[in-house]
């Protein structure tokens, strides 16, 4: 039905204009998803190999640690970003997963450093300010070594000194910290030429290990025989030699600091490896005092007390410290029921033979030469090493006078003779002087005295007498003679006066003499007017004076 | 009733999709123009299936890259971030802002793939000549149809970003390559939408 209706209008329907077909169009169309491919496939693999790898470090705590926002930084510049903080299973501390940009890949190394940057306020300055506005951060410091590794332990304090940083690091041995901390500067001849790296304290506890780090070129002065010592503060220090007043710097007195110094020795001592251990001194002196290497114990006895003298005391030779006290006791000698006092002292026997001059003697001879020296007279003595203290020191020196003695090697410590000191000298010369004085027949002076004294006492009675006659009888003469003479000047005041008043300026007789001389000087002066008339007009002695024409 | 219904084809009419000119086709093996206004004419659209089908793999492949690599990058004082589609839904969701956070997952994640797996169903289904539910079919394409463009909005945010936060220092919004590989998918499935013939769905039933 449908088909017949529709028939009259289908041929009214133009014809299509064919062509011929395009067989290539099919393969056109599948370019489209091998190039989608191909740029997500770059996209993504470019993606991926950009990506670095994954770390995880672990934290005490979790500040300043944020999930995707907290960074990883090295030298300020960002190699990585916190992906996430969670809590260790033994919940004892917190695991930051880090991912790293590809390149720093090969610095994950065992002894790579990573700390959280806060803002820290020390003596040495503020660091980490940064970081109040932008947010904490973890820093890294590169290590050196070859062993690679993907967990890491957090440092809760930044290094102080940087791992690449050109320079050397030490170890330095001490009994204690002092006030020295992380960041305390090293000085060598008062330059700031590091710090301190770090420090612990020893396994045995019985003192702590510092590590310091010298930066180059001051490094190469550190050598073998260089000796570091504590620059902490003031270093205050009173003994036989007086009050000794030490610093470094202010900021050494602020927050301590180590320096260090080379023995000046003939000869360079041969520079030493980064890492080498030092001993810590306490004191600049105590650092510089020469390390001997052979001493020898001596004892002495002295009959005198040792009141100031206390162990450490030094032993000198003429001004020389050869050697220090070592310690002081009672000894009670039992065949003489005396009671001495036995002094230990140390010596280092090459102090007494310099190595500047000639060679060094075998050690074993020194012996040999003390006992020369003691032979000579060589003697120990107490002597005052300070007035102002009292302290007291061992002298050693030369007493040709002194009883004949020698070492005596056969005891331990072998026995050093000694000689009296100067006070007990002092005090026997004394006694020998009071012992004269004794001696004086002192009753028989005494009733001299008192003969003299009794004639002397006689003649200043009659002494007495002859005053008492001379007051009586010769001083009224006197009293009259004085108003006589008292007299006699008045009068001559007055005539004195008298002639005073005649010269006075005012006096008539001067007055009238004036005016006599005026009136003189005045007929002077007329006789001239007429002498000169007359010059001029001698008619007019005949003639008379002519009057004036006018 | 499929038995009763007259197609253009099977009378050999085609209409001008252009000028709505009906004419008769010539038989097999040529190309046809509309004698009016010489557009080319076909029964079905030529290479259909095929062609869906490159756009559509092409939009698979950008699939994954445009969901893994960032597709924001922004970089202000305090620090730089990148994110891609599901860190941003993850952002939004964690701030408290879920009603957001489901749109954008719905908009940028769910609607993409299954406007994929859509197309898929549909080119599978008309290439083994599948009778069922046809209607159902007819109605899923033109949903997809319509839904395709909307798909754009992440792009269209991340690119109005990208041209008004450039407050040098301070803050710069830069696109990811996540955004041109989103932005590929989205055109991608479109093509491939606009590909395909719905009158395939009904041929089977000839």
């Amino acid at each position: 039905m449908s088909e017949m209706q529709q028939e009259p209008g289908l041929d009214d329907i133009p014809e299509a204009v064919p062509e011929p077909r395009k067989r290539f169009s099919l393969q056109l169309v599948w370019l489209i998803p091998i190039v989608a491919a191909i740029i997500g496939g770059i996209l993504v693999v470019r993606t991926y190999l950009q990506k670095g790898p994954t770390i995880t470090i672990t934290f005490k705590t979790g500040d300043g640690l944020e999930a995707g926002k907290t960074k990883v930084k090295y030298k300020d510049v960002e190699v990585g970003l916190v992906k996430e903080v969670t809590i260790a299973r033994d919940i004892t501390h917190v695991i930051a997963t880090v991912e790293l940009k590809k390149e720093v890949t090969p610095y994950l190394v065992e002894d790579t450093k990573f700390w959280v940057v806060r803002p820290r306020i020390s003596g040495g300055g503020i660091t980490g300010l940064g970081t109040l506005m932008g947010g904490s951060y973890i820093g890294v410091d590169v290590g050196t070594s070859k062993q690679q590794q993907q967990e890491f332990t957090g440092l809760e304090v930044a290094p102080a000194v940087a791992m690449d940083a050109p320079g050397s690091r030490f170890q330095l041995h001490s009994a204690d910290i002092g006030s020295l901390d992380i960041g305390s500067p090293v000085y060598f001849r008062r330059i700031q030429v590091g710090q301190v790296v770090s420090y612990e304290l020893d396994k045995d506890g019985k003192g702590v290990t510092f590590k310091v780090f010298v930066a180059a070129p001051y490094d190469k002065y550190v050598r073998a025989n260089t000796r570091f010592w504590n620059a902490s503060g003031v270093d205050l220090t009173m003994d036989a030699s007086g009050l000794k007043l030490d610093t470094q710097s202010l900021m050494s007195i602020l927050i301590g600091g180590i320096a260090f110094q080379t023995l000046d020795e003939s000869g360079e001592a041969p520079p030493i490896s980064a890492n080498t251990a030092f001993t810590l001194f306490a004191t600049r002196d105590e650092a510089m005092k020469n390390r001997d290497t052979i001493s020898q114990g001596f004892a002495m006895i002295f009959k005198e007390s040792v009141r100031g003298l206390s162990p450490g005391a030094t032993v000198d030779f003429r001004g020389v410290t050869v050697g220090e006290v070592s310690g002081i006791h009672v000894a009670h000698d039992a065949r003489s029921k005396e009671v001495n006092m036995l002094v230990e002292m140390r010596i280092y026997p090459e102090r007494l033979r310099s190595r500047v001059v000639g060679s060094v003697p075998d050690p074993n001879e020194y012996g040999a030469i003390l006992n020369e020296m003691v032979a000579h007279g060589l003697r120990a003595q107490l002597m005052s090493g300070n007035l102002l203290t009292g302290q007291l020191i061992v002298a050693l020196d030369f007493f040709p006078n002194a009883p004949k003695a020698n070492v005596n090697w056969a005891l331990s410590p072998p026995r050093f003779p000694t000689t009296p000191g100067s006070l007990v000298e002092l005090q026997e010369t004394l006694m020998r002087i009071v012992k004269k004085l004794e001696k004086l027949p002192l009753d028989e002076v005494a009733g001299d005295v008192r003969q003299t004294v009794q004639t002397l006492d006689a003649t200043l009675k009659d002494a007495a007498k002859l005053v008492r006659r001379v007051d009586k009888d010769i001083l009224p003469e006197i009293g009259m003679t004085l108003e006589e003479a008292r007299k006699t000047l008045d009068e001559g005041r007055k005539t004195l006066s008298a002639a005073k008043q005649t010269l006075s300026a005012d006096a008539p007789l001067q007055q009238d003499l004036r005016e006599t001389l005026r009136e003189l000087a005045r007929t002077a002066q007329s006789l001239r007017v007429l002498t000169d008339y007359l010059e001029r007009h001698p008619e007019s002695l005949i003639r008379g004076k002519q009057e004036d024409t006018p | 009733m499929s038995d009763t219904l007259v197609t253009a084809a099977a009378r050999g009419l085609l209409s001008c999709h252009v000028c709505g000119l009906l004419s008769r086709g010539g038989h097999g093996g040529q190309t046809l123009h509309c004698p009016r206004c010489s557009t080319p004419l076909h029964v079905r659209k030529p290479d259909s299936v095929a062609r869906s089908w490159a756009f559509l793999i092409a939009a698979y492949i950008l699939y994954i890259p445009a969901n893994v690599l960032p597709i924001m990058e922004t970089s202000s004082l305090f620090g730089a971030q990148a994110d891609t589609i599901m860190s941003g839904i993850l952002y939004l969701w964690h701030s408290g802002s879920w009603d957001l956070a489901l749109v954008v997952f719905i908009a940028s994640i769910m609607v993409p793939l299954l406007k994929l797996i859509a197309l898929t169903l549909l080119l599978f289904s008309v290439q083994r000549r599948s009778t069922w539910q046809p209607l159902q079919r007819a109605k899923l394409y033109r949903v997809v149809e319509l839904v395709g463009r909307w798909s754009m909005l992440d792009i269209y945010v991340v690119a109005i970003l990208a041209a008004l936060v450039q407050i040098g220092a301070l803050a710069t919004i830069n696109a990811g390559p996540g955004a041109l590989a989103f932005g590929a998918v989205v055109v991608l499935t479109m093509f491939s939408a606009m590909e395909f013939d719905p009158r395939l769905i009904w041929d089977p039933l000839q």
